[in-house]
């Protein structure tokens, strides 16, 4: 590991002006970034920690909306019988997510700046060129093992997965991400993330110095009957090989959907809303096969390499899945 | 570069300062600087589970938590849970009554999730002891046995009958 700076954040500010500085990144949970510095893909000259920092790890659950600091732990927010309450998808993605350990030491600041698990990006020594650690260098995924590599969003340069679900159902409920930067300011979730397009390296609305201080959720009627379903390869501790995160509201006849929220994880280079889905489905009768013929436009659009043909069969699935799990018919 | 930090730290109730490089993470400060071995690296890279520790109560990983930011937290690990006259903690004991182990290598960190497991109150099935001690591999495959010392150890500490 290149040696670094090792500097102790005592408030925001500080911790700004600290990270303000070339090759600085800020730790908190460490698990992605220490991970990465071990494996030489982060290269930083200083860390700014800022774990020590005091009133970035509240949850407020008031009417209109949920507030959910930056430091807050995965598993405290997991655990959060309001959140359980209020927002299940919240508390189904977080700990469905990475595993114990991993959850009491991740934020949900770093969760959300969680990086690709693709293994060529993870192996600078093995395969130096990745046009996410150097754009224009190439990319050893587009003809290597890519069952785990995206069907959606993926551009000539870069099909290397969004591996988290938190930012999943993120998405899908239309949170925002509170920034603070010269001047505080708020960004989607759907628009915090980038496509890779020609610049893969660039992942994020952030600006150097920049820090994610909280999350705001509005609460819904489909907040409230919300899921998140992961399907993977083995039980438990895996990422997604796809989930959805979802929520339905329906009209006073019980039956016809009001309002329908979808998004994906492990199937797109970024969190994917199915919007198509839902306008599909509004207005409709909640039924079986409306809403399998409809879950099959979640995948519009989606572009298959030699090994990941299968995330565009079982995608679609999985979101029917789960809109029929909080529909009552599975 | 600062070349060496200078910390204040804590384990198993004893206070300990050290000069160390900013790169040395929890793990090596406990096994290289402090000969506490018994917290072991697998895989160093926050997959296996082996170097699993309590800072202030919860269960981490060592491997991916620097020194640094454990000065004024309180680190326990496995050498912290036995009682001074050598008595067992009731996981270790379980661990041994059930054979929860082959080559013993994963159990220091099996043992210090499973207690944190207990306490948190996720052994109510056998699915549910799976699925929170899914962060903890053991090659040998001795999971069977490992399910059943957590259940038994949980309905003792919890005052009931197994």
């Amino acid at each position: 590991m290149k040696a670094f700076d090792y500097v102790r954040a005592t408030d925001v500010a500080h911790a700004r002006q600290q990270a303000g500085q070339p090759d600085t990144r800020f730790l908190a949970g460490g698990t992605t970034l220490l991970d990465l510095m071990k494996c030489s893909v982060e290269r930083p000259s200083r860390l700014v920690d800022v774990t020590h920092l005091q009133g970035l790890s509240e949850i407020d659950v008031a009417s209109g909306q949920i507030d959910i600091g930056a430091l807050a732990k995965m598993s405290q927010v997991a655990a959060d019988v309001r959140i359980q309450q209020h927002a299940p998808v919240i508390s189904e993605a977080l700990w469905r997510a990475a595993s114990p350990q991993l959850r009491n030491m991740a934020s949900i600041g770093g969760n959300l700046m969680q990086r690709t698990r693709c293994t060529y990006f993870r192996d600078p020594a093995a395969y130096p060129q990745c046009n996410k650690r150097a754009p224009g260098s190439g990319c050893a995924a587009l003809e290597g093992i890519n069952r785990n590599h995206a069907v959606l969003g993926t551009s000539p340069d870069c099909i290397a997965i969004y591996p988290g679900d938190l930012a999943i159902a993120l998405v899908a409920f239309d949170a925002t991400i509170l920034i603070a930067g010269a001047t505080q300011r708020q960004v989607l979730a759907d628009d915090f993330y980038r496509l890779p397009g020609t610049r893969p390296d660039i992942e994020h609305d952030l600006a150097p110095g920049e820090m994610i201080v909280g999350i705001q959720i509005p609460q819904s009627a489909s907040l409230e009957r919300s899921h998140y379903l992961k399907v993977r390869d083995r039980a438990s501790y895996e990422f997604a090989a796809a989930s959805a995160a979802v929520g339905i509201e329906l009209e006073k006849d019980g039956r016809t959907l009001k309002a329908v929220r979808i998004a994906m994880g492990g199937v797109g280079t970024k969190p994917w809303r199915a919007r198509a889905v839902e306008q599909a489905l509004v207005g409709k009768v909640f039924d079986e096969d409306v809403i399998r013929k409809a879950s099959t436009l979640a995948v519009e659009g989606a572009q298959a390499r030699e090994h990941n043909g299968f995330k565009i069969t079982l995608a679609p699935r999985v979101v029917a899945r789960a809109l029929m799990t909080v529909g009552g018919l599975a | 570069m600062a070349d060496r930090l200078n910390l204040h730290l804590s384990f198993n109730g004893g206070r300990i300062e050290l000069d160390l490089d900013p790169r040395t993470t929890l793990l090596d400060a406990l096994r290289e600087h402090t000969l506490l071995t018994g917290t072991k690296k697998g895989c160093d890279q926050g997959q296996c589970g082996a170097c699993t520790v309590h800072v202030d109560g919860l269960r981490v990983l060592s491997c991916l938590t620097l020194a640094a930011q454990v000065e004024s937290r309180e680190v326990t690990t496995i050498e912290g849970l036995t009682q001074p006259d050598g008595t067992l903690h009731a996981v270790q004991a379980a661990f041994v009554e059930f054979d929860a182990f082959q080559c013993g290598y994963c159990t220091p960190g099996q043992i210090m999730s499973a207690v944190a497991c207990i306490r948190e109150g996720h052994t109510g099935s056998d699915e549910d002891i799976r699925e929170y001690m899914s962060g903890n591999l053991c090659r040998c495959g001795a999971y069977p046995h490992i399910v059943t010392a957590v259940r038994t150890a949980a309905a003792r500490l919890q005052g009931s009958k197994v």
